[in-house]
């Protein structure tokens, strides 16, 4: 078995996803890169506790999420808005010509509110598992099992997408703007 | 088509352009100032290191 590496080696690897989990959370790089920074420090002077041959990714995002929601704390003077409230507008119906582009998925995931946007960047995008999250964020399984749900819901609705409707693929798109020009309603 | 597998193919979905909007941040540079601040902190590091070892 080789020895597990010493994290301050491995710590630069991980830089560009902590920096990608950081905009996903705060939807501005400054702010990104500020957390960030605030992360390498904290990890830096917290390695004696990170347990050798365990996820270091995971660690790391684990510091960056907390130091990201105690900064917000402090900050309250922003308004709190977990559920996105604030941000309520619902966009139009996507093009039915196969543009459901990236752009608008874009703007609508920037409407989440930070808890959802969490979840679904570590459930959807980066594959953790519900109870890897769990410990991450130390709340129970079913909590982030229930808000993943509800976060893809809410993402779902922003963009006008019903079960059995998925995001528009070109196929879809092109089948959709036959039907459009032969009168048919199309969703 | 069951109600299931219509929701797991628009999770599907779903997680695919998640997918993108993580990897396009992922592929941005990297700021030089963490590469600065960890030379900063293994320089600190190893300064302090000297100073236990001259104790």
């Amino acid at each position: 078995m080789t020895a597990p590496r010493d994290p301050r080696d491995e710590l630069p690897e991980h830089l560009p996803a902590l920096r990608a989990f950081g905009i996903s959370l705060t939807r501005n790089a400054t702010e990104a890169d500020d957390l960030v920074q605030e992360t390498i420090v904290k990890a830096w002077s917290n390695f004696d506790r990170f347990q050798a041959g365990t996820d270091l990714r995971a660690w790391l995002f684990t510091i960056l999420r907390n130091t990201f929601y105690s900064d917000r704390r402090k900050k309250r003077r922003e308004v709190a808005d977990p559920d996105g409230l604030h941000a309520q507008t619902l966009f139009d119906k996507p093009h039915h010509d196969g543009r459901l582009a990236m752009t608008d998925f874009i703007r609508a995931f920037d409407q989440l509110s930070p808890e959802h946007r969490e979840v679904l960047m570590l459930v959807g995008a980066n594959g953790y598992s519900c109870e890897q999250v769990s410990e991450m964020m130390g709340v129970a399984v079913g909590t982030v099992k229930s808000r993943t749900n509800r976060a893809r819901a809410r993402l779902a609705q922003l963009l006008h997408l019903e079960e059995g409707e998925g995001l528009l693929d070109a196929q879809t798109a092109a089948t959709m703007a036959v039907m459009t020009r032969s009168g048919v309603q199309a969703a | 088509m069951t109600r299931t597998s219509a929701k797991s193919s628009l999770q599907q979905q779903i997680d695919e352009n998640l997918k993108r909007v993580f990897e396009e941040s992922l592929h941005q540079d990297v700021p030089d100032r963490f590469t600065d601040l960890l030379a900063q902190l293994r320089a600190k590091e190893s300064a302090n290191q000297d100073k236990e070892a001259q104790k």
